[in-house]
């Protein structure tokens, strides 16, 4: 019984032996040689191969970086700049930082925002949904609901609120990588800057249709109205086919144009105070009247300064006057 | 009229559901069922009983709470599970044995590889296999039939395994069949011992007739298998007559019948396309043969099977239908 | 006898056929039209005329706006209201021209009586411009501009014309009283064409369960052969009732015995095939010199109570149709532009006809509504069932996993969109929704490899 065990135990073992060396010996003669850095750089990564960066996963990405000049065209947008400072540090290269980006689903149309005027029995993608026709509601830009962007997201950033049917983003896990803009048929999703403290706004709506009837899909659609762009004092707003769009270099989160819009489709996320619309709409009446008074002060110092000169005697007798 | 509907075309369905395919199957079961009550009594109905309630208890019990879903067993395939697993066991099994096999048929060869339509192997087979292997007494102790309300069991062999039995002694074949009085109208119309599913050629027939004429199913699969069988068998038996038992011995006994009618068709674990098909079908017969004559069990259809279905994948790989425009 | 039909594939949907007594009546004209410029395959048409213009019915209002384009003409007599977007039947913008009609006044030369004339023109080159000028599309649903068909590329010969009886979609009956009740015009139509062509033979091809039309039409066949050498080669076949024995490639399978290679066109087995109605369009085009305005449409539905074929002139609001008949039934759930299997379901009933439009279908929610989709029972119903012999299970796995090249092995490219594989699915699963897609995206990739291929040729050879 025991020579037995021991046979046993001795043959295992030595198989065991003989296996791993012949492992060793090809993984030696099979290599593939990589320049050493590839794999720091790969290390160094977040390791979630989302493509975000646009290449093939973490691998490829290191690959290119190593291979590059510089970093000009690398930014993981997982690892953010943490990660690309440990990148910069093992290839020697300079990096400059960029601004953190976050996801924003650019859509009003809630259940009770945007009613539905006919019933949807097709499968449950927002792909086949838009290539069938413009959508339940009477806005054929808007959120489809369907969710495609929800299953592109490899974070699971991305949750169906059931309540408004619109995507919500969890910013704590958006990594800003792009699967769900790329994956949305109706191009709402945006990468846009995150903002000082996480603050920023932005025009929730991509609805190109006139006032009337975006107001009559949508209650809370961008009607195109221009009040914004003309009360913005920072030139940040642009209106281009019955839509604006807040340029997020340039808004300086004032949120005068939120408290103007009057259908309440622009948008701030994050500001610690709730806005006073009353009070800011005050505070720009209280500016544009004394605008207005500057201008008509100004325009009337023109025309006196414009003015037909008066007769000589009429002035002689002022200056007498005044010295007498 | 409510809000208009809007979809993709197309704006019809046919009339055919899942629940409806398996409906059918178990219609087409229906002969067999009554037939074995009718010569095995109401033990027989007992293993039916034990058998489709676990199957369906297991299935919805995994659904709702372990995968936490709304539950399948709406779409009748347990219960088609549930009859087949029950018709290729012996009378005298033991009931919490057949709920073990049902355990092992629905959580481990259908939930396991998740559920309806992504089963590798046939749950009704792997069920019967593991209880093989598992209880080899109770699953060899085959009963002769004695009637409805036959109360003294009465063991005996199939003819089978008294055929591969006395060879092994160094009987030959004509000699066991004098011996045992076989006759083929005996075995077309019941009345010898074996599984429930085993008895009665004519009434399994009946079964796979119905399913034919409903096009549940194609005939390729199952006139494959018989075809090789009888083939294969006659090649043998004309070979060495006291060695091999004859083709017709061959198609009536055993699980051969009923496996290829309604084991071997199963959509789920058969091949997509015609030619396919008829390459698993041969591949059963031939091993269902080789195992009978060569093997130690004296049944090989549930293996023979279970091993097709592992090259199914390969074989639906291999095996497209015709295209249209495609030489 | 074995009924002849094509060998791979095909469903068998009861063929509701409940309008089939109902004849063609015409459709009083609305009072505004909304002729759309884009209604044919190719490039949509430009407008020739503007605001405040005052049109006459048969007026040339757009031109064709490339090789692949046609002609648009005038429905009514009025005036140019506006020309601009209007919601089309799946509520996105189309180009549309607005004329508010004031009387019916037609151009001149055009002949609206009901005076056959049998004796064809023989120049097939001034037929076919006859045919451009008359603005005639295919009017089996694809809407191809027919001068284009008619004139194969150099190099290709046309051995056998098809004309398509068949009408294999369920509820739709506009064909079949076509047939019926213009039999006559639809066998000149077929002589001009198979002049245009050059061709020898012609099979008209009908669904069995038409077989009034099938003896009137082979009557009428026999009655002009004895008439002229014109009508020699034409022929009448009786095919099975089975969807879609109507599509192009099944036809010429059914008919020729031949098969349409991928991505190939019917021209290169030397097949062509035209619609009766189109048959029809061309006679009036080239015999009486009126071009493509009106079309018969089939309004139907077991929900719907005023079962009616009526020939509507393009550019009517589907609103007006529908209220003409009574109104849309208070039990009906979709209302579908053609038939149940490839029409489309419409989602804006202010949208209005173009010249493509053959049936308003009523459903109601239980004939209808889809079954909640369960996991694919591997029955191979669905490829038993596909015409181009396809695995549509295999398709939407492989357009799930997003394996384009697989998806170009399997060729999804080859699908025509018939509907076949989701109507016989036992689980419910919406393969077409997925399989369209899957073609889309497959297409696309063929599309720039083929014009990168075209590219790198051309710099190869301008080195």
């Amino acid at each position: 019984m025991t020579t037995t065990i021991i046979w046993t135990i001795a043959i295992i073992s030595g198989l065991g032996l003989l296996l791993a060396l012949t492992l060793y010996l090809v993984a030696q003669r099979f290599k593939v040689e990589e320049d050493p850095r590839i794999e720091l750089v790969e290390k160094a990564m977040p390791g979630a191969n989302c493509g975000g960066c646009g290449f093939a996963g973490c691998h490829a990405f290191a690959d290119s970086a190593v291979k590059a000049p510089n970093l000009d065209n690398h930014f993981c947008p997982v690892g953010g700049n943490e990660t690309m400072k440990k990148v910069a540090e093992i290839l020697g290269y300079e990096i400059k930082e960029k601004a953190p980006m976050v996801a924003v689903v650019r859509c009003n149309g809630t259940c009770s925002n945007r009613p539905k005027i006919n019933d949807y029995d097709g499968s449950l993608s927002c792909k086949v949904k838009a290539s069938l026709y413009a959508g339940d509601t009477g806005c054929a830009f808007g959120c489809l609901g369907c969710g495609d962007c929800v299953a592109a997201c490899q974070f699971g950033a991305l949750s169906m609120d059931p309540e408004t049917g619109l995507p919500v983003v969890d910013e704590s896990k958006c990594t800003a990588c792009g699967a769900c803009v790329k994956t949305c048929p109706k191009a709402i999703i945006e990468l846009r800057k995150k903002g000082p403290r996480g603050m920023r706004e932005y025009v929730s709506c991509v609805n190109k249709d006139k006032g009337p009837a975006a107001k009559k899909a949508c209650a809370a659609a961008c009607i195109g109205c221009g009040i914004c762009a003309k009360t913005c004092t920072h030139g940040a707003i642009v209106l281009e086919n019955n839509v604006a769009y807040i340029d997020p270099d340039k808004c300086k989160l004032c949120r005068e144009c939120e408290a103007m819009c009057p259908t309440g489709a622009i948008h701030g996320v994050n500001f610690p105070k709730p806005l006073d619309k009353d009070a800011v709409k005050a505070r720009i009446q209280e500016r544009q009247k004394k605008a207005r008074e500057a201008a008509a002060a100004a325009a009337a110092a023109a025309k006196v300064a414009a003015a037909p000169v008066p007769a000589e005697g009429n002035n002689e007798i002022k200056k007498e006057e005044n010295n007498g | 009229m409510d809000k208009i509907l809007v979809s993709p075309n197309p704006h019809l369905h046919s009339k055919t559901t899942t629940a409806v395919l398996m409906r059918d199957v178990v219609i087409a079961l229906l002969p067999a069922v009554l037939v074995s009550v009718f010569f095995y009594g109401w033990k027989e109905l007992l293993v039916l009983a034990v058998s489709v309630l676990s199957c369906v208890l297991i299935e919805y019990l995994i659904t709702r709470y372990c995968l936490k879903k709304a539950s399948t067993i709406g779409d009748w395939s347990a219960i088609v599970t549930g009859i087949l697993l029950a018709l290729n066991l012996p009378t005298t099994t033991p009931w919490w044995v057949v709920f073990l096999g049902a355990l092992v048929a629905i959580g481990v060869a259908k939930m396991t590889f998740g559920g309806l339509g992504q089963n590798v192997f046939n749950p009704a087979l792997v069920g019967r296999v593991f209880l093989l292997i598992s209880f080899p007494t109770y699953m060899t102790h085959w009963e002769i039939p004695q009637g409805f309300f036959g109360v003294d069991a009465v063991s005996g062999a199939t003819p089978l395994g008294a055929i591969k039995e006395g060879l092994l002694q160094g009987a030959t074949v004509p000699d066991l069949m004098a011996q045992h009085g076989y006759s083929y109208s005996q075995m077309l119309f019941a009345n010898i011992g074996g599984s429930a599913g085993e008895v009665c050629a004519i009434a399994i027939l009946l079964g796979f007739g119905y399913l034919l004429i409903r096009k549940v199913i194609k005939p390729w699969i199952t006139l494959s298998i018989l075809g090789t069988v009888a083939l294969v068998s006659c090649i043998f038996w004309m070979a060495d007559p006291a060695q091999f038992t004859d083709p017709l011995f061959n198609l009536l006994t055993g699980g051969l019948l009923l496996g290829s009618c309604f084991m071997a068709t199963d959509y789920v674990t058969s091949p997509m396309s015609t030619k396919g098909g008829i390459v698993y079908g041969i591949g059963i017969g031939f091993i269902t043969l080789m195992i009978r004559y060569f093997g130690s069990y004296p049944e090989g259809m549930s293996f023979a099977i279970l091993i097709m279905n592992s090259t199914v994948p390969l074989l639906n790989n291999w095996f497209h239908q015709k295209k249209y425009g495609r030489a | 006898m074995a009924r002849r039909t094509f060998s791979i594939g095909g469903v068998h949907p009861n063929d509701a056929k409940i309008s089939r007594d109902c004849k063609i009546e015409t459709l009083p004209t609305p009072p505004t039209v909304y002729i759309a410029v884009a209604q044919h395959i190719g490039a949509p048409a430009k407008p020739v005329v503007a605001v405040g213009d005052k049109v006459k019915a048969g007026q040339v209002i757009a031109e064709p706006g490339g090789f692949m384009s046609a002609y648009i003409h005038s429905s009514v007599s009025g005036t140019v209201k506006s020309i601009g977007p209007r919601k089309d039947l799946s509520g996105n913008n189309q180009m549309v021209v607005e004329i508010a009609v004031e009387g019916d006044e037609w151009m001149e030369g055009i002949d609206r009586t009901d005076t056959l004339i049998t004796e064809i023109p023989q120049d097939p080159k001034a037929i076919i411009e006859k045919i451009k000028l008359g603005g005639v599309v295919g009017l089996g649903g694809a809407t191809f501009p027919t001068h284009v068909k008619l004139s194969p590329p150099p190099g290709k010969k046309c051995e056998m014309l098809i004309i398509n009886g068949c009408e294999c979609e369920p509820y739709l009956t506009s064909d079949f009283r076509t047939l019926l009740e213009k039999g006559e015009q639809v066998v000149i139509g077929t002589a001009i064409i198979k002049k245009a062509l050059g061709v020898d033979k012609a099979t008209i091809a009908i669904e069995d369960n038409k077989p009034e039309a099938i003896e009137h039409i082979t009557k009428v066949v026999a009655e002009m052969k004895a008439k002229s050498p014109d009508y020699a080669g034409i022929e009448v076949l009786s095919l099975m009732k089975k969807y879609p024995e109507g599509g192009e490639k099944q036809l010429i399978d059914a008919v020729m015995h031949r098969q349409v290679k991928s991505g190939g066109l019917p021209i290169d087995v030397g097949a062509v095939v035209d619609n009766v109605c189109t048959a029809l369009a061309v006679y009036e085009a080239v015999q009486k010199n009126k071009p493509l305005v009106d079309n018969s449409v089939t309004v139907t539905g077991e929900c719907f109570p005023h079962q009616a074929n009526l020939l509507v002139r393009v550019g009517t609001p589907l609103s007006y149709i529908i209220d003409y008949l009574g109104g849309v039934p208070a039990d009906a759930a979709k209302v579908i532009s053609g038939g149940p299997m490839m029409g489309k379901a419409i989602a804006n009933l202010d949208a209005a006809t173009l010249k493509g439009t053959g049936g308003i279908l009523f459903l109601t929610e239980k004939q209808t509504r889809r079954m909640p989709e369960s996991s694919c029972i591997r029955c191979g119903k669905c490829a038993d069932a596909c015409p181009m012999g396809l695995e549509p299970f295999l398709l939407n796995r492989l357009y799930k996993a997003g394996n384009t090249e697989a998806l170009e092995a399997n060729a999804v490219q080859d699908c025509i969109m018939c509907g076949c594989c989701l109507y016989s699915c036992p689980a419910g699963i919406p393969l077409l929704d997925a399989i369209s897609q899957a073609r889309g995206q497959v297409m696309g990739i063929m599309k720039a490899r083929a014009a990168a291929a075209k590219a790198a040729a051309e710099a190869a050879k301008a080195q």
